[in-house]
């Protein structure tokens, strides 16, 4: 899978852009990401529901995974089963 | 990975909030979106190579930016403050072109070149009535180009300088916090278009969904007028504005300045009278010093508002040499210091400043300058002190190397500019017989004090530096050459103390 691609979530809302990938299976809500959207909705898997917020970026823990989430869900995301966390940003004080 | 993301986020996440005021008109975010969308049809329709804008700050450079990116084509705002030769050596380079803004004068210079001609109100008002197509982008690594900028190119021919959609994403999710603005901040762009501040000042403020005031021709007077009209909060300059900005609330323009959070400054060297005075005028404002270059993508170090004041406050010389210091580098960049041979160099030694991270392209159309590591030399030069702050002592190339120990003028200057008499100076090399090059320096005698003596100077450097600092030669000069951008064009200065 390239950087960028978009992928949505089967069992909520949540859609996020690739900006690093490893060769894990990217999950929202406990079901694997695709880049079609669901036909149904799968159901919410009650581990990963903590929800995802628009403009966060998702990595894992060895920094393999990147995910910024483009729109939001009540699905959380993670990678083989194991659960992402938020990145933030390193605010500048307003350079620009 | 598409740079126009960072609108569509806008659009999505508050569609009927007001993203940009411009000549008194307001643009949601969903009505910018839009644009960008009308003008992709109207890019593609024109089977242009490149949208290059030969304009002010408008809303058209905003939409131009944005549109040209989702059209897969890298915008170049052009300096419009070029001769007509220069301009049209330029957009000869990136023929054929959508050119946005001076319709008269790019007929007039470049009208054979097969470009698509379009007056800056003809643009607007043609994106808004465009209804786009259906979007069909394909997923896209973000390798595009998304801006191509001509550096200015004072000794040989302007090189275009690119910047991946990669490098700009990588700077500003690194940086920039989604929507993390409040409803009532306002940013007043006033950097030319075709500057990278200019540009990396509109993508950050659509992703932190902070409103865009622009001011499409600065004088201090409208600068502060726009300041107290639009409460704005946040604001960036060049150290020239900042100066005739203090220079018209002295002279009694009315400010009210209250509003201003945080004010930013970048682009050459700030005097350090300025920005004192700026401190005291502006008491409520957090002021940030940002050093970056075109090839970075903007900021990769910068003096925060602490440091200012606590700078200013100190007692301590070396805390108070702060305030010269562009501060440290970013968390999101890398770092170092190098000689000539390569190797970084321990603190407080002068050298070459590299900088390697996501958002470096070190990068022409020509050819990379980056190293096999990803090492980007700046060719400017610098040192850092034992607290990690960067010191900027010049361009690389203006090392002046006298006897093959190399000086750096910065390090003269800031010593010449303690005597109460001086207003400004410019060390650089003067041919020596003796020695190869020997230092020079240019001097402008403050208002209201006699002219110096030349030993006094003499002795003054001597006192504080090593005796091979010492000038060779001083001049006298009523002011020294900067461009509009406040850059000193050390050149010029060299010419006069050749001749």
């Amino acid at each position: 899978m390239k950087p960028g691609t978009r992928l949505k979530s089967q069992a909520d809302d949540t859609e996020v852009m690739v900006i690093r990938t490893g060769g894990g299976t990217i999950e929202c809500g406990g079901a694997p990401m695709a880049e079609a959207k669901p036909a149904e909705l799968l159901p919410l898997a009650a581990d990963f529901s903590a929800g995802t917020l628009m403009g966060k970026r998702y990595v894992d823990a060895d920094g393999a995974y990147e995910l910024l989430c483009v729109k939001p869900g009540k699905g959380s995301l993670s990678v083989d089963g194991i659960a992402l966390v938020t990145k933030d940003a390193k605010p500048l004080p307003a350079s620009d | 990975m598409n740079i126009a993301l960072l609108l569509e986020m806008a659009a999505e996440a508050a569609p009927d909030r007001v993203g940009l005021v411009c000549d008194g008109k307001r643009w949601t975010y969903g009505e910018l979106l839009s644009a960008a969308r009308g003008a992709f049809e109207l890019i593609v329709e024109s089977d242009a190579q490149y949208v290059a804008l030969l304009d002010e700050s408008s809303e058209a450079a905003l939409i131009a930016v944005f549109g040209a990116a989702l059209a897969g084509v890298p915008y170049c705002p052009l300096n419009y403050r070029l001769p007509d030769a220069d301009l049209a050596a330029l957009l000869g380079r990136i023929a054929p072109a959508l050119v946005i803004g001076d319709e008269e004068r790019v007929i007039r210079v470049a009208g054979d070149q097969g470009h698509t001609i379009m007056a800056r109100e003809e643009f607007a008002q043609k994106v808004q009535e465009i209804v786009p197509g259906e979007d069909t982008r394909e997923t896209d690594a973000g390798e595009g180009v998304a801006i191509q900028l001509f550096t200015s190119g004072t000794t040989a021919a302007p090189k275009a300088a690119i910047l991946r959609h990669s490098n700009l994403l990588g700077y500003i999710l690194g940086t920039v916090e989604f929507a993390s603005a409040d409803e009532d901040d306002a940013a007043l762009v006033v950097v030319p278009p075709y500057h990278i501040a200019g540009i990396s000042a509109l993508l950050s403020s659509i992703y932190a969904q902070r409103k865009i005031v622009m001011l499409p021709s600065f004088t201090p007077e409208a600068w502060l007028a726009l300041v107290a009209e639009e409460r704005i909060t946040n604001a960036f300059v060049v150290p020239t504005m900042l100066a005739r900005i203090v220079d018209a609330i002295e002279r009694g323009t009315p400010a009210q300045v209250s509003s201003l959070r945080a004010v930013a400054y970048g682009g050459g060297k700030m005097p350090l009278e300025v920005i004192h005075k700026a401190l005291e005028l502006f008491p409520t404002s957090g002021f940030t010093n940002a050093y970056g270059l075109t090839e970075t993508s903007s900021t990769v170090a910068l003096l925060g508002p602490d440091e200012h004041r606590a700078a200013l406050a100190s007692d301590d010389p070396k805390v108070r040499a702060r305030l010269t210091s562009v501060g440290k580098p970013i968390p999101t960049v890398e770092l170092e210091i190098r000689g000539e041979d390569g190797q970084v160099l321990p603190v407080g030694e002068a050298g070459e400043i590299y900088v390697r991270g996501d958002q470096v392209s070190g990068e022409y159309k020509e050819k990379s300058a980056l190293d096999a590591e990803g090492w980007f030399p700046t060719r400017d030069a610098g040192y850092m002190d034992e607290e990690g702050y960067l010191f900027l002592s010049g361009r690389a190339d203006d090392v002046i190397v006298r006897g093959g120990e190399n000086m750096s003028p910065g390090e003269i200057e800031d010593v010449l500019l303690t005597h109460p008499a001086i207003a400004d100076a410019c060390a650089c090399a003067v041919p020596s017989i003796e020695w190869g090059e020997a230092v020079g320096v240019a001097v402008v005698t403050r208002e209201g004090h006699e002219q110096p003596d030349e030993d006094e100077l003499k002795e003054l450097i001597r006192g504080r530096l090593r005796s091979s600092r010492v000038p060779e030669r001083i001049a006298f000069v009523a002011e020294l050459p900067y461009n509009e951008m406040g850059k000193l064009l050390r050149r010029k200065v060299k010419d006069v103390l050749a001749a």
